[in-house]
């Protein structure tokens, strides 16, 4: 089946077959290999991409249903020449990853927390980002980081 | 020198992680044919058939043993411990021993295409009764796992030494404690998977595998198809996270690389999930009763330990399905004077999935033994819980242990007297009197430990494995432009070690840490080494790289002295320059162009040096402090307050350090209260989604206290005594003993960890009853 819709601004078009993921379909059509599976059966996060401004799990929607969709990745994040945002940044400083295959799953969730209207707080922020798993860092850095670029971009309640 | 060691330089490994760009093994897998792996669905049996799909398409492969007769078992060795040489056939001809073996390969276009194939191929066996536990292995007359190991007992060490009698006869008091620990998987977020690619111009095979051992990989590979090292390269990429389940040579790799071989193409296998936690590797599965002599004071005066460790069906390559009975039975007594000591560890082979190392080994179940025991001991003695630990502890250096081990400098009463004041013991003691009065139930915990690390040769050799890991090489030269490139043979799976040995050589060469390149993980392109596992890398990668760049800046320094008409004593390397007397300076970019372009000016020179590294092994040690509230109704746990007290030596970055040490107590708290890979009886694992095995995610661990002593020990040449494993080890005893004082009341004393909320139910539910029963 043929698909359109937006990845990071541009306007893709695939060839896919019904079955297909979100998440396959990003990696193997699209080349866009940043969006990690970690389990296939959405509970660890590591494929969190943003469609239509919120969250989902790559991995538990199939591509068709990104018909007509504007979807963001973690390779949309860093400006085109490779410059790290704010969110980057803090979680290169906090050491918000270590092997990194979690990252870009924390990274497009913070996104969202971080482009919410509300202001961002400590307990929200714990409770959203306890979707996603780490099996690395402990949480501590990861958590710091989301805390101090929404600091920086003030959009921190605390 | 500048000093970088010892600043959290931000990562160099970060910003193309950060960006998407950095590529794992799936990553580069794309648009290889795409294999499945056939799994056995039964934990025991007879093969009685195994057909292709009825309906291959064209460029479908099913493969089976019948297809590989030139490989050979995968056969690792121990050569004592009574050890029996089980075998693992790549791909099964006769018989499956465990749910989850790959039995055949299915190679389609697609991975989809794949897994609806194996669907249609047809697997006969006749299910044979299986033993899962350890009860079930060890009853007389239980069916052989593998005729080789009668009993099925694969390995057993035993010692006993002289006195631990005589110190029981005259023990003031004798504390036993028998306990479980349950199985875990060490669940890294990437899973395992390999792509192998076959260059037709040069006749090689190209494994790019998600692996924490790039060239013993090679090797094993190599030797299970007999075919020459020299034809195989093996590449780590970026590899998300190990944690010692991914040193293994698994049987899929041999498949792998086979199919390139044979075919002439590129073949791809991406572990699932559901491969990954039933049929990768687990950990940790036994059961040990522990014996302790005390005389009056407290003192220990013997420890007598019985050790089951069940390996479930295979001897893992290379380290053995020694490596968890035999580490027990050879650290038990950590950091604490042991006069006498008894052992007898036994490794139980039964049909579930193969153990391997995970980090800690043995050892967060060895600590959570004997912390416990303390604690009980210290109820039994009607002493307090730190004096009976500080009256024990090693205090003078070095101390040969029981079982013949040095213990290096180290802080061990220090580092338990700082934890137990920051936490505040006296003040912890009426909050929890308080809290009582109000119904909630807090307890603290601590637990001591001291962690083997960066151990060489020597170490591996007096276990007697058949393959003796332990050196490590590094060959460092400066390129024309002034750059330093370092091959390592050790490999990095998101620890940021390139950023802490670029840190080490850039101060031994005066040079800024961003000129200097890390190459690892590409066995075409490193020496050969052994990896990244048992908290070596930081010591020993880093010490060879030390001594390598001293070797470098020795030679910069000869060929400025040259360049600077003086003396090579005369020159320093700083900022980048090198330095003769009076000021006179040259930077280095100018004298690597020197140096490669115009060697006629010196003699017989070049900017390449090789350095190897073998050190005896180090302890580093910390003390963990848990303070916990435990929910009486529901069993759950929730930890209020973490500390940890952690001398780790010389700290090269102190933030990558700390993740370390974070990452670690993370695993620890799963181990403590969450993770369990759970088989029924028929053999067959219940745990196969991360909804099934628990794994913590940011709600459930809190914020950790971080404090460091340094003790700089002569065992290493950098001073750093490596820390990948500590918070795994220390967290299940401090959390477990907390859990226990918390419910001290109801006399609940927790003898199996994790202690999930049931568990803790069944305990309180229990201790209820009995107290109801009392007249
Ligand atoms: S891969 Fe989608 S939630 Fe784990
Ligand atoms: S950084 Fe490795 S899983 Fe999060």
């Amino acid at each position: 089946m043929k698909v359109a819709f937006t990845v990071n601004g541009a306007p893709r078009e695939a060839e896919v077959e019904p079955r297909r993921t979100l998440a396959d379909m990003l990696r193997e059509e699209c080349g866009l290999t940043g969006t990690h599976l970690g389990c296939e059966h959405g509970v660890c996060g590591a494929c969190t991409v943003l469609l239509d401004g919120a969250p989902v799990r790559a991995c538990l929607m199939f591509g068709v249903q990104a018909e007509g969709a504007a979807i963001r990745t973690v390779e949309g994040l860093a400006a085109p020449d490779g410059t790290l945002n704010a969110l980057q940044r803090a979680f290169q400083a906090h050491h918000g990853l270590q092997c990194g295959f979690c990252t870009p799953g924390f990274l497009m969730l913070a996104t969202w927390l971080l482009e919410r209207p509300d202001k961002l707080d400590e307990d929200t922020m714990r409770h959203v980002l306890s979707s996603n798993i780490c099996r690395c860092t402990g949480y501590q850095g990861i958590l710091a980081s989301v805390r101090a670029a929404a600091q920086e971009l003030g959009r921190w309640a605390g | 020198m500048t000093g970088w060691v010892g600043r959290s330089l931000p990562r160099i490994e970060d910003p193309a992680l950060l960006r998407g760009e950095a590529a794992f093994t799936a990553d580069l897998a794309i648009g290889a044919r795409a294999v499945r792996f056939l799994r056995s669905p039964v934990a025991a049996g007879r093969i009685a058939a195994l057909r292709p799909p009825p309906d291959m398409p064209p460029g479908a492969l099913f493969v089976t043993a019948a297809d590989l007769p030139e490989a050979g078992p995968i056969r690792p060795m121990l050569h004592r411990f009574d050890y029996r040489a089980v075998e693992q056939p790549v791909l099964p001809r006769e018989r499956v021993h465990f749910a989850g073996q790959p039995v055949a390969a299915l190679v389609a276009p697609t991975a989809e295409m794949a897994e609806d194939l194996l669907d249609e191929a047809v697997f006969e066996v006749e299910a044979e009764e299986a033993v899962v536990d350890l009860d079930a292995a060890l009853r007389p007359g239980a069916p052989l796992v593998h005729a080789v190991a009668p009993g099925n007992v694969a390995v057993e060490g035993a010692l006993r030494q002289p006195g631990v009698e005589a110190a029981f006869a005259q023990a003031h008091r004798v504390v036993e404690f028998a306990f479980r620990s349950g199985r875990q998987n060490a669940t890294p977020m990437e899973t395992r998977g390999g792509l192998a690619a076959f260059d037709r111009a040069t006749g090689r095979v190209r494994l790019t595998a998600s692996c924490q051992m790039p060239h013993a990989l090679r090797s094993g590979i190599a030797e299970v198809l007999g075919m020459p090292e020299a034809d195989l390269q093996v590449v780590a990429p970026h590899v998300g996270g190990g944690f010692g389940q991914k040193m293994a040579l698994f049987p899929e790799y041999p498949v792998l690389v086979w199919l390139a071989r044979r075919h002439r193409g590129s073949f791809a296998w991406i572990e699932d999930r559901n491969e990954n936690l039933t049929a990768s590797a687990h950990s940790r599965d036994q059961r040990h009763a522990l014996r302790a002599a005390f005389d009056a004071e407290g003192r220990l005066l013997a420890l007598e330990a019985e050790i089951l460790a069940n390996v479930g069906a295979f001897s893992t390559w290379p380290v053995t399905c020694g490596v968890e009975p035999l580490m027990a039975f050879a650290e038990y007594p950590g950091p604490y004077k042991v006069p006498a000591y008894a052992a007898r560890a036994r490794g139980v082979l039964t049909n579930t999935c193969t153990m391997a190392p995970y980090r800690g080994v043995s050892r967060p179940v060895i600590t959570f033994g004997i912390e416990r025991l303390m604690d009980r001991a210290a109820a039994a003695l009607g002493m307090d819980r730190i004096a009976i630990r500080r009256r024990n502890l090693v205090d003078s250096f070095p101390y040969r242990t029981a079982t013949g081990m040095t213990l290096d400098e180290a802080s061990y009463v220090e580092a338990l007297d700082a934890a137990a004041a920051l936490a505040d013991i006296p003040g912890f003691r009426a909050r929890q009197q308080a809290a009582r009065a109000d119904g909630r139930l807090l307890g603290l915990g601590v637990s001591v430990f001291n962690e083997r690390t960066g151990y060489g040769t020597p170490a591996f050799a007096a276990r007697g494995m058949g393959i003796v890991p332990g050196y490590e090489v590094v060959d460092i030269a400066m390129t024309p432009t002034g750059e330093v490139e370092a091959r390592i043979g050790a490999s990095p799976h998101g620890q940021g070690l390139a950023t802490a040995l670029s840190q080490i050589i850039a101060d031994r060469l005066g040079m800024q840490p961003g000129q200097v390149r890390i190459v690892a993980g590409d066995t075409d392109r490193t020496p050969y080494g052994w990896g990244t596992f048992a908290s070596r890398s930081a010591v020993i990668g880093g010490g060879a790289c030390q001594l390598a760049a001293d070797r470098l800046a020795e030679r910069l320094r000869a060929a400025a002295a040259k360049v600077l008409q003086t003396t090579p004593a005369q020159v320093t390397l700083r900022d980048g320059q090198a330095f003769g007397a009076n000021d006179a300076s040259l930077p280095l970019a100018e004298l690597a162009r020197l140096a490669h372009w115009r060697s006629d000016l010196f003699e017989g020179f070049s900017l390449a040096e090789t350095a190897a590294y073998d050190p005896g092994g180090t302890f580093s040690n910390a003390c963990h402090v848990a303070e916990v509230e435990v929910d009486p109704e529901t069993g759950g746990v929730r930890i209020l307050r973490y500390l940890v007290v952690e001398d780790a030596g010389r700290i090269i970055n102190p933030m990558i350090a700390d993740g370390q040490v974070r990452g670690g107590i993370a695993q620890g708290i799963a181990n403590a209260l969450f993770e369990e890979v759970v088989y029924a009886a028929d053999g067959t694992c219940l745990t196969g989604t991360l909804a099934d095995y628990v794994v913590p995610s940011c709600a459930e661990v809190p914020e950790i206290e971080l404090h460091h002593m340094e003790t700089i020990s002569p065992a290493t040449v950098t001073g750093a005594k490596g820390l990948g494993e500590g918070g795994a080890i220390g967290a299940p005893a401090a959390i477990c003993n907390a859990v226990s004082d918390a419910l001290a009341h109801l006399g609940v004393d927790v003898a199996e960890f994790p202690a999930t909320p049931p568990r803790i139910r069944a305990l309180v539910r229990a201790a209820e009853a009995s107290i109801e029963a009392r007249p």
